[in-house]
């Protein structure tokens, strides 16, 4: 057993509103720089829908993540075939990397004619300019948000990769407009257990820290050869077109050094974000990685270690992490929702990168139409309205295919235990549901009532400190920086630093 | 004291000096700009077309140079038989070839597409001058003056080897044409411009080899002595 410890985000698909502040915040503070304009390291989808970039979860097309061998060994996707040799074949030209315009051009507006047209007839535009050339643009064809509540366009939900599966009668929903559903889906970078990045990368440049298992890019080493871009099947390195480097999200480190917590999570309207510390076993990735699709997400729950277990945190401390950390992961928020009551669930854990961020998946109404005699399976005549979640709107084929590698089964538990959570909850509440019926629906999925109160006070009522339970690390006894100059190089860490003009160019 | 001497005698010194100090002084202060620039991100379509040729073509030009510079000996042995000699040339033809034509694809790109064009630097234009030199140079010398490995071996050789020894003899090279002249001096301006631009990125050629025999997964640990290690390579 090899302790190491992992800070984690959960997100609550039930509760995000698709505002964006998490995306806007994290720009302000990290990619607002050319180059990285077209850099979102949080974006959010509207699902079902294509996502940003255009259909990144097609592997067909983008080869990203990792693949079992008839041997049964882990491959990258990218390396098919002649595996590692491979990279030295596509060296000088990399088929499978995606380009700008899977992405969008970036673009701002001439806001200047707005205030300095000559006078005229007509009302000034700001016609929009390309962030690549300088030049006008004829049209806008493409944004990091393009499909944003288009839950129903025969464009974009359509062509969503997860709605492979579906019974026909399903697809149609999409299509339909009082039949419709649509939820929306915030990602970062899950900051694998198993990171496809890390492993393409030829210059060794991308690491997990040992000590909060975060994976950076080092950008002095990155030499632009672009693996990762093509390697990550959560598209999440991006390439800064500008000065050669790759980057990708680096959450918020140097906040949570300090024990506050990521921008994104920080600025979250709609409290929908949990961010806590997990133990893992790391002697058991490659082992987890290579599960059968439907075992993927048992057995990265079966990875997460027990924080109160003597002989884990004999381990951990082993390993060299501090008491503060064991605590932070006795009270993380993280391990209950993933491992304790087994709500929360990985994106896409068939990629087999180890995802380490979890997503509770979204309840929604029942009615998948208003009337049992039009094919539909809710009758509100006869049929109670807390039933059973199969006849949800959101099909569970749909969510087992975003969060479970297609297993149904552990989709339906997680929305069995919201809603029992819920009759709890309405029980205490209202009181019209009767005692019994709801002890029965604890009882079927396993929760008991202190863990039914636990679980609404952490997704309902939770305040700051308990959604971010944060420890801060013990910088001045781990760094490679010299204690005496850390004033000065506070803030420092990042990108784009250190240009000189020299020879009539910045080096 | 004459130009011979001048360019081939004196000026390789200087201008390897600059490369070596500018690549050390470069790499010390700022890895941050080491980079190959690549522009693939923005357009990838010219450059497929550019990309395999021209690196394939140069690179094994390039080795095939060093082998002849650094053991004439061998080349000559190799040559002693005609038909052996004829495959070499033919090859280094077609491999030049394959460079020019990749190389042109380069600067058409360069010129012609905008979002390129708008991130193209007055290095870049630098970079693509001297390799059209090179190149052009290169081939001239080819098909004008014919079995170039073969007098290569015996005249430039001799003199490249005598560099090294701090003892340079110009008189091997003085009398060859004006081409190759152009052609040999072009070849130290790159050196020269190796260390400025972003030819850096073949300074990192070993990064594709050592990832051969590294493990995929790579963990760093900030102890106050930082230390890189890696978790198993996967079976
Ligand atoms: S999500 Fe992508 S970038 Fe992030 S650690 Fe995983 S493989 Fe790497
Ligand atoms: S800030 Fe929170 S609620 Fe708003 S889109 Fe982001 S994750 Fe969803």
């Amino acid at each position: 057993m090899d302790v190491r410890a992992q800070l984690s985000m959960s997100f609550s698909l039930d509760k995000c509103i698709g505002c964006h502040t998490c995306s806007v915040s994290c720009k302000n503070v990290w990619t607002t720089r050319q180059g990285a304009e077209y850099m979102w390291w949080n974006n959010v989808e509207t699902k079902p829908g294509c996502g940003y970039p255009l259909a990144w979860e097609d592997q067909d097309r983008y080869k990203g993540g990792w693949e079992l061998t008839s041997s049964g060994s882990l491959r990258l996707k990218l390396l098919k075939g002649p595996g590692k040799l491979r990279t030295l074949a596509n060296i000088f030209f990399q088929p499978n990397l995606p380009t700008i315009d899977d992405y969008y051009e970036p673009f701002t507006f001439d806001y200047d004619n707005l205030f300095n047209a000559p006078a005229g007839d007509d009302q000034p535009t700001a016609r929009p300019k390309s962030l690549l050339t300088g030049e006008f643009m004829d049209k806008i064809v493409l944004g990091p948000n393009w499909d944003d509540d288009f839950g129903g366009s025969p464009l974009y939900a359509t062509n969503d990769p997860n709605l492979k599966g579906l019974s026909d009668s399903q697809k149609l929903c999409l299509t339909q407009f009082h039949k419709l559903f649509y939820f929306y889906f915030p990602r970062i970078c899950n900051h694998c257990g198993n990171p496809g990045c890390v492993a393409s990368c030829p210059s060794g440049a991308i690491y997990k820290r040992g000590e909060d298992g975060i994976v950076l890019i080092d950008q002095d080493t990155c030499r632009a050869w672009r693996f990762c871009v093509s390697a990550c099947p959560y598209k999440k390195p991006y390439f800064n077109w500008n000065n050669g480097k790759s980057e990708k999200c680096i959450f918020c480190y140097p906040r949570l050094e300090t024990g506050q917590a990521n921008a994104c999570a920080h600025a979250c309207t709609g409290r929908i974000r949990y961010v806590g510390v997990i133990l893992y076993d790391a002697d058991r990735i490659e082992e987890t990685a290579k599960q059968p699709d439907d075992r993927l997400v048992e057995a990265m729950r079966d990875l997460i270690l027990d924080p109160n277990d003597p002989a884990v945190i004999a381990g951990a401390r082993a390993n060299g992490l501090e008491d503060n950390w064991i605590l932070a992961a006795q009270e993380s928020p993280q391990y209950n929702l993933f491992k304790k009551w087994r709500i929360a669930l990985p994106h896409h854990p068939e990629f087999r990168t180890v995802p380490m961020n979890y997503y509770i998946p979204p309840l929604s109404p029942i009615l998948h139409q208003a009337k049992g005699d039009q094919g539909g399976t809710y009758d509100p005549e006869n049929m109670e309205f807390f039933t059973d979640v199969e006849l949800m709107r959101i099909p569970t084929k749909f969510l087992a295919n975003i969060l479970s590698a297609g297993n149904e089964s552990v989709v339906i538990e997680a929305l069995k235990k919201q809603m029992a959570v819920r009759m709890y909850i309405r029980q205490q509440r209202v009181g019209d549901l009767g005692d019994a019926k709801v002890q029965s629906a604890l009882r079927e999925v396993g929760l008991s009532e202190q863990d039914a109160v636990d679980i609404n006070r952490l997704l309902a009522l939770a305040t700051f400190n308990e959604r971010f339970v944060i420890p801060e690390t013990h910088r001045e006894s781990k760094t490679t920086v010299d204690p005496r100059t850390m004033y000065e190089k506070r803030g420092s860490v990042g990108f784009g630093v250190k240009k000189k003009e020299f020879l009539g160019r910045s080096w | 004291m004459n130009w011979d001497y001048m360019l081939f005698g004196i000026v390789p010194y200087i201008f390897v000096a600059i490369a070596v100090v500018g690549t050390i002084w470069r790499y010390t202060t700022n890895r941050y700009t080491w980079s190959s620039l690549s522009s693939e991100f923005l357009e990838n379509k010219v450059l497929f077309f550019g990309s395999f040729p021209w690196h394939f073509g140069i690179i094994l030009i390039l080795i095939a140079h060093i082998i002849i510079l650094f053991i004439p000996s061998a080349l000559l042995a190799w040559n002693a038989v005609p038909a052996r000699l004829y495959i070499l040339e033919v090859a280094g033809l077609i491999l030049g070839f394959l460079a020019l034509v990749g190389l042109i694809l380069f600067i058409y790109r360069r010129l012609t597409d905008s979002r390129v064009r708008a991130q193209t630097s007055s290095w870049d234009v630098l970079v693509l001058i001297v390799l059209l030199i090179q190149v052009v140079t290169g081939l001239a010398n080819a098909i004008m003056y014919k079995w170039g490995s073969n007098w290569m071996a015996g005249s430039a050789s001799p003199w490249f080897l005598s560099l090294w020894t701090l003892d340079p003899q110009v008189d091997y090279i003085a009398n060859l044409p004006l081409v190759t002249k152009i052609h040999i001096f072009n070849a130290f301006v790159f050196i020269l411009l190796i260390p400025f631009t972003r030819f850096v990125h073949f300074l990192a050629f070993w990064n594709p080899l050592t990832y051969m025999t590294r493990p995929y997964q790579i963990q760093r640990h900030y102890d106050r002595n930082a230390k890189t290690e890696n978790i198993r390579q996967y079976k």
